[in-house]
This record gives structure tokens, sequence and C-alpha cells, in this order.
């Protein structure tokens, strides 16, 4: 299966050029970049690793994309996603968030049901890759 | 000639202002052209349309009166109360431009006038009585302003567009979405089947459409019982949290109540009603959804029968207003380029005052007041009917990220299918996306642009050669009175 959670998950994988200029479009708005990588893909998996705290105080493009590269080489195969963060009131959160790097191979989900009265089924997602312990399920 | 009050002459002492019989309102307080309006005050705008030989500013003074504290003739028991602050006051008379006949009334209210937090006790006052009111040949409310101290008395949308995100972890683009059609005679098994299509193709939600609740060929149960199965498969085929709105509209509030904690027993991230419920219905249903930590989809059955007509009724801007005061996250505003009523800057207008912390003063999109939200959460615009894949730059130029675009007819009459569908509503919308951040010209370059698309996605590529021409370009009737004046250096 291909994970598509983020912004642009059903283009073709961004470019390196291609994320530098969404990088751009954060910057000239004033928005904080931080990259963030995770093996728990689940949907509801709200905190995925912070690879270092948000980039308040970089305002530098090709200083942004040079995280992303070294989070790649220090975490292969693993999911990888630019944030960019709004503190204007009234957002205080997230304003763009895309996928910069997935695994080879990527399992999916099992959707467990479990049988419950008058027809109601309990559901349950998840990950083929979580079944391995942290480190070893990529 | 008519009058809509007697003949008397102006008073002059309060024994005579009050001495049985009738005056005209402007002579019993209601018009005022000094008054300044408080900070305090709720204000409303109404067009009215005055019968002939009454004075507009009669006719205010009328509005003024019959939406406050007046009857129709003078009654002494006003002198037991501090009458003159419960009078509503028409401080402001101007002829609309372009429309001989019309003109726009302002009128301010006490804060006093209002329970705290009920749309039902403003509407009964605001639009309560003087719709009918014979010396009118017609009347619409226009806009209204609520003070910061009014709009503190509600809690607004259940969930709000930030929070929504952060549940859905879905940013920087508009949501997709879909209402399953054929809108009426699916059975479950089978809708459900579009809803599996859908979402797994690549929507976030799909929709029931107003008038699915709970028929003789799909019982309501069976009809969430088969969502939720279709939503859950969805979730695990893309990793994507995904939600279906289960209308949960009935016959009785108890009804309501069964089918929204059914939807919430069963994993929904969001429930759905119409308009026609009633304002009071809405608020317990923006209630219950805080308690459940439930999405509020609010779908506006109904609202074209007095929102349309220029020169009678309430515009929709005001129904927005009230809306996002009464609590519900999603809100249908319009789409611009579809199939529905929508002028460009009249729809917009509806946007801002659902989605900015504050509105200014914007004739241009229909926005008679400043009025500030005071933190009460936005609510998502939903732009739904006769949309599709080829016209993203418009709908993106538009309307901007936080909305839900709805591709109904554009998802499920998709050539290849309904995935299919979906997957071209979901490629067109990314790389429209990624253009504009990019610093292209969408507006322009648009149709290149899903054309390069297309060539990585043979769904969109069938999208646009079976929809590309189609275009929805008739009159609209609810349109600005203002237009930006052409200055000499253009």
């Amino acid at each position: 299966m291909r994970l598509t959670q983020g912004t642009f998950s059903f283009l073709p994988d961004l470019t390196d050029a291609q994320i530098s200029s969404q990088i751009e479009y954060c910057l000239q708005r004033g928005w904080a970049l931080s990259v963030e990588y995770t093996e728990d893909p689940h949907p509801r998996n709200t905190y995925w690793e912070m690879y270092g705290i948000p980039m308040f105080d970089l305002k530098d493009a090709a200083g942004i994309l040079r995280e992303v590269q070294l989070c790649r080489k220090t975490f292969p195969n693993r999911y990888i996603k630019v944030n960019a963060f709004d503190s204007t009131r009234g957002v205080e959160s997230l304003r763009l968030s895309f996928l910069v790097a997935r695994p080879q191979e990527e399992p999916g989900f099992e959707l467990l049901r479990e049988a419950g009265p008058g027809r109601q089924v309990r559901y349950a997602l998840r990950s083929y890759a979580t079944r391995r312990p942290e480190g070893h399920r990529y | 000639m008519k009058r809509i009050g007697g003949t008397r002459g102006a008073p002059e002492s309060a024994a005579e202002r009050y001495r049985a019989g009738v005056l005209k309102y402007s002579q019993m307080g209601y018009w005022d052209s000094g008054y300044r309006p408080k900070d305090t005050d709720v204000l409303a705008m109404f067009r009215i349309t005055p019968q002939e030989g009454v004075e507009a500013n009669e006719a205010a003074a009328a509005v003024a009166g019959e939406s406050s504290t007046a009857t129709w003739t003078v009654v002494w028991t006003d002198r037991l109360t501090a009458c003159d602050r419960y009078r509503a006051k028409a401080y402001k008379v101007e002829p609309v431009p372009g429309s001989p006949g019309q003109y726009f009334a302002y009128i301010a209210y006490d804060l006093d006038l209002f329970e705290p937090g009920s749309i039902a006790n403003l509407t009964a006052s605001i639009i309560g009585n003087v719709f009918g009111f014979k010396p009118l040949k017609a009347l619409r409310l226009e806009d209204m302003r609520f003070p910061v101290a009014y709009v503190k008395t509600f809690s607004g949308p259940s969930t709000g567009i930030v929070v929504e995100r952060e549940r859905l972890d879905k940013f920087g683009r508009p949501l997709l979405g879909a209402t399953v059609k054929p809108k009426l005679g699916l059975s479950g098994k089978n809708y459900g089947r579009v809803v599996y299509e859908a979402l797994k193709g690549g929507l976030d939600f799909t929709k029931d459409d107003e008038n699915i609740n709970s028929q003789p060929f799909m019982h309501w149960r069976d009809r969430f019982l088969n969502c939720m199965e279709a939503v859950s498969r969805a979730e695990a085929a893309t990793g994507e949290v995904k939600g279906h709105y289960l209308n949960v509209t009935a016959a009785t509030m108890e009804d309501m109540y069964e089918r929204a904690e059914f939807a919430r027993e069963l994993g929904s991230v969001i429930v759905m009603i119409d308009l026609v419920i009633g304002y009071t219905a809405i608020q317990s249903m923006s209630k219950w959804a805080r308690r459940n930590d439930m999405i509020l989809h609010l779908h506006r059955a109904g609202h074209g029968t007095y929102t349309r007509q220029k020169n009678h009724g309430v515009s929709f801007r005001v129904i927005a207003k009230w809306m996002r005061l009464a609590g519900v996250d999603h809100l249908h505003a319009g789409t611009i380029v579809g199939k529905l009523e929508g002028d460009p800057n009249t729809v917009q207008g509806f946007y801002n005052v659902l989605r900015e912390p504050r509105n200014e003063l914007d004739l241009q999109r229909g926005i008679f007041f400043e009025q500030d939200w005071a933190g009460l959460p936005g609510v998502m615009p939903v732009a739904s009917g006769g949309i599709h894949a080829g016209q993203m730059h418009q709908l993106l130029t538009y309307l901007g990220d936080d909305t839900v675009l709805q591709f109904g007819g554009g998802t499920i009459g998709h050539p290849m299918g309904i995935a299919a569908g979906a997957t071209a509503n979901r490629v067109a919308l990314e790389a429209m996306v990624l253009a504009r951040n990019e610093g292209r010209d969408i507006w322009r370059e648009g149709p290149s642009i899903l054309a390069d698309a297309a060539k990585h996605c043979a769904p969109l590529r069938a999208a646009l050669d079976t929809w590309g021409e189609v275009t929805f370009d008739y009159a609209s009737t609810d349109t600005p009175d203002f237009v930006p004046t052409p200055t000499a250096a253009a």
C-alpha cells in the first residue's frame, strides 16, 4: 500500500527542489518548520518523533532541506515529514505537513473486527510493521 | 395618504406622548438620527421597501419598534419600564444604490433585550413579527453586528477548523468530500459501497444527503453500520483518518440523540444535521457534539426559501453568523462556480464570516459591519453542488484552503468508477496546491497544471475529458449592492 497521509501524497514523491519550494513558501509566511519521523504510521499516531525542535529561527530553505537530508541519513527507511507551524493567534497549529521520505516497503494495515451484539462491530487498525519492536520495523 | 401611525403632531410632553391613541413609530422614540450605537449594542441592517406614501424614516422606525418593544398603539405600561433603553432605535437610513424605492435601515438594540446564548430568543426578536408588517412591501435582514459581550455567551463551534484539522491530521489543503448518489433508494449495503470506494480512492469525507434519514429502502441503523464498515476499511487501505457525515436529523430530539449516540458508539468522527431541525435543536446538537468530541456538519437545507431573493428574507451572511454562534463545525456556503446560486463577492463574504477571527467593513462582499468574533473558533465552509476537478484552480483561488470541496457527481459519475473519480479530484487538488505554493499563477495556468498532473494520473485525464468544459454560467440573484469605484489610473 501507499500511505497517503500528508498534503501531497497523491503526487509522485517530491524531489528535493520541490521540497525546497514548499519550505520557501512557508518561510515567506513566517511559519516555523520542523522535521519528524516515525515507524508507527497509524493514522491516529499524533506524536511522531521530533528530529530536533521546530526551527523557529532558521529562515534559510537550504538549511532546512539539509536537516531533512540529515534525518533521512540518520533514519533511513522511515516515514519522515516536514511540518510548518503558524503561531498566529487563532491558528497556533500546523499549516502544512507533507511526507518527504517513506520506507521502501509499506506493508500497510490490518483491519481487526470484533463482532458485538446487534451486528455491531468494533474496529481496530493495526500496522503490520508494528508487530516488530521499534528499530526493526522497516 | 396611508399612514403607519396616527395623525397627532409630535408630542411635546410625556403626558402627551402617553395619551391613549395612535402615534407614528418615529414619534414614539424608535427613530433617532442622533443616536450613536454603543459598543455593547446589537446592530441590524435591514433592506426595507416601504409601501407607496410611507416615508423611509417612518418605515425604519416601525421595523425598530416591531422588532423590539412597540405595538400599534400607545400603551401607558411603557412608563413602568426604562422604556427609552428598551426601544430599538433606527439611526440611519440610506437609499440602496441602483434600487429605487429600497432603503438600508440601520437599527441598534440594547444588549439587555436578548437572552444570553439563545439563537431562538435573538431571532424571535429580530425576525419574529416584523416580516409580515403591512406598511412594508418587502423586508430583508442584510447583516448583523454582535457585541463581544454577547458573542461570549455562546460556546461556538464544538470543534472548529483548527482542531478539526488536528484530529484528522490533514493540513495545507481543502478537504475533499462527496455526497452519496443517488441520494434516495440505495440499500444500506450498496450505499456503503459508494462510501468505501470514494474514501479509498482519496476523499477525506463522504456525506449523507439532507433527506437521507430512515426510509423504507434503508433504515438508519443499517446505513450507519454499513457506512462505518466502509470508513474503517478505507482507513486501513490508506492509513488516513476518514469520515462519513452520518445524518442524524429526525422527528424529535430524542430520536436525534439516539442516532448520534449510535454514531459515536460505532467510532464515527462526525455527525450531520439539517438546518430545518431549527435553531434550538441545532444548539442542542452542538452541545452534544462538544460533549462527545464529534465534528458537527450542518446542511443548509431550506435556506434558499428565504435567502435568495434580494428584496425579502434573511441574507445567508446572517444565517452564517447565527450558525457560528450556535456552534456548528461545517456549513454549506456556496461554490461560486457550481450549479447553485453564488455571486463570487457575496459568497466570499459568507466564507469570511464563517472563518475569520474578525470581519472588517467590506461593502463589496456584503459585509456592513465590523465583527469581532472574540476567539470563537471558525466554521469550515463547505462547497457543494455541481463542481468538478477541471475547476480546481478556480475553487482554490476563490475559496482558499479552509473549506471542504464536495464532488458528488464529479466523483461517483466518473467513467472509470467511484475510486478513480476520487483519485482524480485528490490529484487535481494536490497538484494545484503544490503549484500555488511554488508561486505559479494558478488562475491563468490552471488548465495546463491539471493537464500536466493528468500525465501521471489516468483518472484525472478521464475526468478532464468528461467534464472539462462543463460550466454553470447563470446570473446570480443575490449580488452585492456596492461595486468598487474604478480609479482614474486604471
